[in-house]
């Protein structure tokens, strides 16, 4: 148990190192794997089969100085220049694209590029959207009368109304039913997000909702939505809250938190997400690479940490599929909570 | 990219992404799931208040029946009790008339006989008599056959008479 553990603390040791640091003996680079799965590319690498790499190229849509620029991120690979953009190896922009501006220092254009994870974002969206439609359209071909649907469409139609009926109603209060859109399409669309990344292979395996991008989106999301329908209570409670005097007058104090608060609701919505898929992500990832880091210890070693990492792997992909559906169901349960807040005034009227 | 900066470009993604999403399946998808499902479930509560009337009106439809069973049944027992009577009636007519009957001819009979008795004695009575006279004829011919005797037999004739008188 010693080894093993010796081994996950060198592979977070080398997770948490700033700069990739290569194993000595072997050259597994773990941060390198790690990283380079976590994060965003240019190109979606599927595998390598002996030196070249298996990977499919993606448009790079990016408007520069000199105007825009549409073309196959294939022109960019090995470190390649094309058209005054190339990828930067190192800095504050590492591994995306930049340009020189007159000072030769490398700036970044305005990058919109169908990225990896772009990619999945958009294949993840067309299987959501298709496994609803093909959903909501079970309902249009069958007659009220011939019962519930069996099946996927049961099971879709018995998560709708889980989220529906216990979440939502149960949260938001009497309006929910403006809001209900809204948080069952994150719900879904976070599920499916999480649960197509844990999918090892094409065209699954994208961190998506393990990338600070998408989750501060889905929380903006449910910022406005929360600010902007929040009533007059709401906005009453945040800046004259129901607190002595002397904690809004003369130093605003309560104010401040409450105020401070708006957006830290969200901000926490967002890191929760990210945080827990990518850190989920990067746990499988360094079990997985256990197996290539003891690769050079031997082949008694290898063959025994091999299967521990297996097992540790299977559990840890098993608990990714709960965290998946925990994750998105939390997203959506907060958000429900914050958007009920915002309507403190049918509480009271129900008390 | 640093973990913990948004890229821009996704950020633009994104936001197209599910927006997109959002609107196709706020428009199409969750509302028809929603409400096929509370179709359903109207559907089923409406079939529940159905069968509950349904079974309502069987109950009722039931002790109706038991109603009228037993109505009928009550008229069943009248019926063969004002048979029994009627018939009981009718037997103890007939037997009441058949008694008279018997006692109307019996009656008769009687008469009949007591009529016939009394022709046969009156009958028996005057053969009798003219029996006796004959005889009487036969003797009184054969005793006054002599004088002597004729005498003797007015005497005595005479005799009871005068006896007779006597007694009176």
């Amino acid at each position: 148990m010693k080894t093993i553990r010796h081994l996950l603390v060198a592979c977070f040791c080398l997770l948490l190192a700033p700069q990739p640091a290569r194993a000595a003996e072997g050259g597994i680079d773990v941060a390198e794997i790690v990283f380079g799965h976590i994060e965003d590319a240019y190109e979606w690498h599927i595998t390598d089969i002996g030196k070249t790499s298996v990977s499919i190229p993606l448009p790079v849509i990016v408007k520069s100085s000199t105007g825009w620029h549409v073309f196959s991120s294939k022109r960019l690979s090995e470190g390649a220049e094309y058209e005054g953009l190339y990828i930067a190896r190192e800095g504050d922009h590492a591994k995306q694209i930049v340009e020189r501006n007159a000072a030769g220092e490398e700036v970044r254009p305005l990058d919109i590029s169908i990225t990896k994870n772009v990619l999945a974002l958009f294949i993840n969206s067309a299987i959501l959207v298709a496994i609803m439609l093909g959903c909501a359209r079970w309902y249009k071909r069958h007659e009220v009368s011939e019962g519930a649907p069996k099946g996927g469409v049961g099971m879709i139609e018995a998560t709708v109304l889980y989220i529906h009926d216990d979440v939502i109603k149960a949260c938001v209060g009497p309006q929910y039913r403006r809001y209900a859109p809204y948080l069952l399409t994150a719900f879904f669309f976070i599920l499916v997000n999480n649960l197509m990344g844990l999918v090892p292979f094409f065209p699954g395996g994208a961190n998506v909702t393990g990338n600070i991008a998408i989750t501060i989106v889905l929380a903006l999301f449910t910022f406005v939505l929360t600010n902007v329908s929040g009533s007059k209570e709401y906005w009453k409670d945040i800046f004259w809250p129901d607190v002595p005097t002397w904690l809004k007058v003369p130093v605003p104090l309560m104010p401040l938190i409450e105020f401070i608060g708006v957006f830290t609701k969200p901000f926490t919505l967002a890191m929760r997400l990210f945080a827990n898929l990518m850190a989920g992500h990067a746990g499988i990832l360094s079990i997985v690479c256990v197996i290539f880091i003891t690769a050079q210890l031997g082949a008694g070693i290898c063959a025994s940490m091999s299967l521990i990492a297996v097992i540790f792997g299977i559990f840890l992909n098993a608990l990714e599929v709960l965290v998946a559906f925990i994750q998105a169901y939390v997203f959506t349960l907060l958000s429900a909570i914050f958007i009920g807040m915002a309507h403190p005034e049918t509480d009271l009227k129900k008390n | 990219m640093g973990l913990l900066t948004p890229n821009p470009g996704l950020l633009f993604w994104m936001v197209i992404c599910f927006g997109t999403v959002f609107y196709v399946l706020a428009r199409f998808a969750f509302p028809a799931i929603i409400g096929a499902v509370d179709k359903r479930k109207k559907y089923i509560d409406s079939s529940l208040e159905a069968a509950r009337q349904a079974n309502e009106r069987l109950q009722q439809v039931k002790s109706e029946a038991e109603a009228l069973m037993a109505q009928a049944r009550q008229q069943q027992t009248a019926m063969l009790k004002e048979a029994a009577a009627t018939r009981d009636r009718i037997i103890a007519d007939a037997r009441g008339r058949a008694r008279e009957e018997a006692q109307k001819a019996l009656d008769e009979t009687r008469h009949q006989i007591a009529a016939e008795k009394e022709s046969a004695i009156s009958d028996i009575r005057r053969q009798v008599a003219v029996l006796s006279v004959d005889v009487a004829e036969k003797i009184l011919r054969k005793e006054l056959s002599k004088d002597q005797e004729q005498l003797d037999f007015v005497n005595r004739m005479i005799a009871e008479v005068e006896s007779n008188n006597k007694i009176e």
